[in-house]
């Protein structure tokens, strides 16, 4: 399964609000936690090794 | 336990001490991998002499936890029922963080084998079972002899043969083998004496074992903590069942620590009670710290000097992959020194033992390095993930596989190796050439105790050529009552012919095959044609 990196969500402006909303309160080191954990979520979701490497590797090159 | 202090091979004068003596094969170590070499090289007729400094098994329980191949070795060899008897089988498991159960686990084992997916007993009793057998087969004239108070000093390979230098009470004496085979653990003192090195990960960390004997009180499972809630305990705690009612405790207590002081009986004891809670009654049986490294041998072979075991490779303690993986060195090696001694095969089907097991050894510390850096976080970011897996764990189901305090040992598959003849059988992956037989319920009992010891031809609803090999007619439409061979051997194949090798493994699989297409994979599986070059 190639990685989407061409525009995917419907509502951006509202997925970032929900992503800030998340953290809002949030120590550095609770947030790192949620972040942690919202990986490994959306890891499994993706579910396909292949995907995640190439959405690491997009990740890394990004930094 | 008055087995475990009895000289089961007591120091006794031979005659070889003056005379000298030449061997095909000379075991150095007497633990559960120089043992089950001893035995299955005995069983074949090839003389081997085991050589240990010491004259009693080992002391303390060590490894614990035999899995489903070793025991079925050890049923092929005739030394699997007392570990059977002995033996705890469990498959239930509890994992918690801190005080908090995150998740129970039931392994589930797959119906249809003759053997359980593992069973905790202390190595002394595996070593036990295993002189029994030894001395039980020299009883009936087997050529197999077990030499304690004799301590290997020096090893000289020459070009044709290895000379050893013996030292006993008696004093010294030479032999001579023209194999020798360091079953030595660890340390390996032949692995020093012959200047090789052992390279690879220190993970900086101290275990101290507790095996406490109390009665018992809690359930037959495996209890693992990441950050204990009881006093003192460390990082990550583990509570085992073994027999005589003797409990494995393990407390992971980090790098910077004094041994000395952790391992007095009251500090050892603070922790026990934490684990056990105030009160609880029972007596310390052995205790002991280790620590661990992930390395290996660069080559298995050095010529005529073989090492097997813990001396060729070292994993952490986390999957059972110690002691296990080293009886499966032994009977990989055994058919092939065996072949070798007799003539039978050339001398480079040894190289293949190297390529074969130098390749499970990679698997083992693959997977033995995994768990470790679970465990034991070394950066910011891992702690932080290896919690979020285990926060997630306790509320759904799909972090609780990547929960890693160990994965249990399974037989490696050579996948791709120069021994495997041809894959023709659009067959399941499990029984693909490399893999080791699945065991599988028949009429008349199990399919592996009817495939050891020798080439096999297994044909499943067709014919076999006769070629002299020991064959095994199946026909699934009267003998597979659970439908297991059909599942695990055929999948979507109407008829199958596997060529199994001496330690049940795959050497070849086709729909059906003629007498020369079996001939040319027993070539390659015993070295006599190289079809394909060697794994890079």
């Amino acid at each position: 399964m190639p990685l989407t990196l061409d525009p995917n969500l419907p509502d951006p402006d509202g997925f970032y609000d929900d992503l800030l909303a998340a953290h809002k309160g949030l120590s550095d080191a609770e947030s790192e936690a949620l972040n942690a954990r919202l990986i490994l979520v959306l890891a499994n979701h993706i579910g396909d090794r292949d995907t995640l490497k190439q959405a690491l590797k997009a990740a890394k090159a990004s930094g | 336990m008055k087995r475990f202090d009895e000289e089961l091979y007591a120091y006794g004068p031979n005659p070889d001490q003056t005379t000298g003596a030449h061997y095909p094969v000379i075991i150095v170590g007497a633990g559960p991998v120089g043992l089950t070499l001893a035995l299955d090289l005995a069983k074949k007729g090839t003389p081997a002499i085991v050589l240990d400094d010491n004259t009693r098994v080992s002391h303390g329980s060590r490894a614990i936890c035999f899995a489903k191949r070793t025991l079925e070795i050890a049923s092929r060899l005739g030394f699997a029922a007392p570990l059977l008897d002995k033996g705890v089988e469990w498959s239930h498991g509890r994992v918690f963080h801190g005080t908090e159960e995150i998740y129970e686990f039931d392994l589930l084992p797959e119906d249809g084998h003759g053997h359980p997916a593992f069973i905790n007993l202390q190595q002394p009793y595996f070593e036990i079972a295993l002189v029994d057998a030894i001395m039980a087969a020299r009883a009936e004239g087997a050529p197999v002899e077990i030499r304690g108070g004799n301590r290997v000093t020096g090893v000289i390979p020459k070009g044709d043969h290895v000379g050893l230098a013996i030292e006993t009470p008696d004093g010294a004496y030479r032999l001579t083998a023209d194999w020798v085979v360091a079953c030595d653990g660890a340390r390996s003192p032949l692995r020093t004496m012959l200047g090789l090195s052992f390279d690879g990960r220190v993970f900086e960390d101290n275990f101290l074992i507790a095996d406490v004997k109390m009665a018992a009180r809690f359930p037959t499972e495996r209890w693992f903590w990441f950050d204990p809630p009881f006093e003192g305990a460390g990082a990550s705690a583990l509570l085992h069942k073994q027999p005589d009612d003797i409990w494995r405790m393990d407390f992971q207590l980090g790098w910077d620590i004094d041994r000395d002081e952790e391992l007095r009986e009251e500090n050892v004891r603070a922790r026990v009670d934490g684990m056990l809670g105030a009160g609880a009654e029972y007596a310390l049986d052995w205790t002991s710290i280790y620590t661990f490294q992930c390395r290996r041998m660069e080559r298995f072979r050095h010529d005529r000097v073989i090492f097997a075991g813990d001396s060729a490779h070292q994993v952490s303690p986390f999957g059972a992959r110690g002691a296990n993986s080293g009886v499966q060195d032994a009977e990989n090696l055994a058919w092939k020194l065996a072949r070798v001694v007799k003539g039978d095969a050339p001398e480079r089907l040894l190289d293949s033992y190297h390529e074969e097991r130098s390749f499970a050894a990679d698997e083992n510390i693959l997977n033995s390095t995994r768990a470790t850096d679970f465990l034991t976080p070394k950066t910011a970011v891992s702690q932080r993930f290896r919690d979020a897996v285990l926060h997630l764990a306790s509320r759904h189901a799909f972090a609780r596989p990547m929960v890693n305090s160990g994965r249990l040992s399974t037989p490696c598959v050579y996948a791709g190796l120069s021994l495997n003849g041809p894959d023709d059988l659009d067959g399941p992956d499990r029984s693909c050439v490399g893999a080791a037989c699945v065991d599988a319920p028949l009429e008349d009992g199990f399919l592996l105790p009817k495939l050891g010891g020798v080439f096999t031809v297994l044909a499943i609803n067709t014919d076999a050529p006769d070629i002299g090999l020991k064959t095994v007619l199946i026909d699934t439409a009267t003998q597979d009552p659970t439908g297991a061979v059909r599942a695990r051997y055929l999948g979507q194949a109407a008829h199958a012919l596997y060529l199994i090798r001496p330690d049940q493994h795959i050497a070849a699989r086709w729909p059906s095959a003629t007498a020369d297409q079996i001939r040319d994979a027993i070539h390659i599986a015993t070295a006599q044609e190289v079809r394909h070059a060697a794994h890079a």
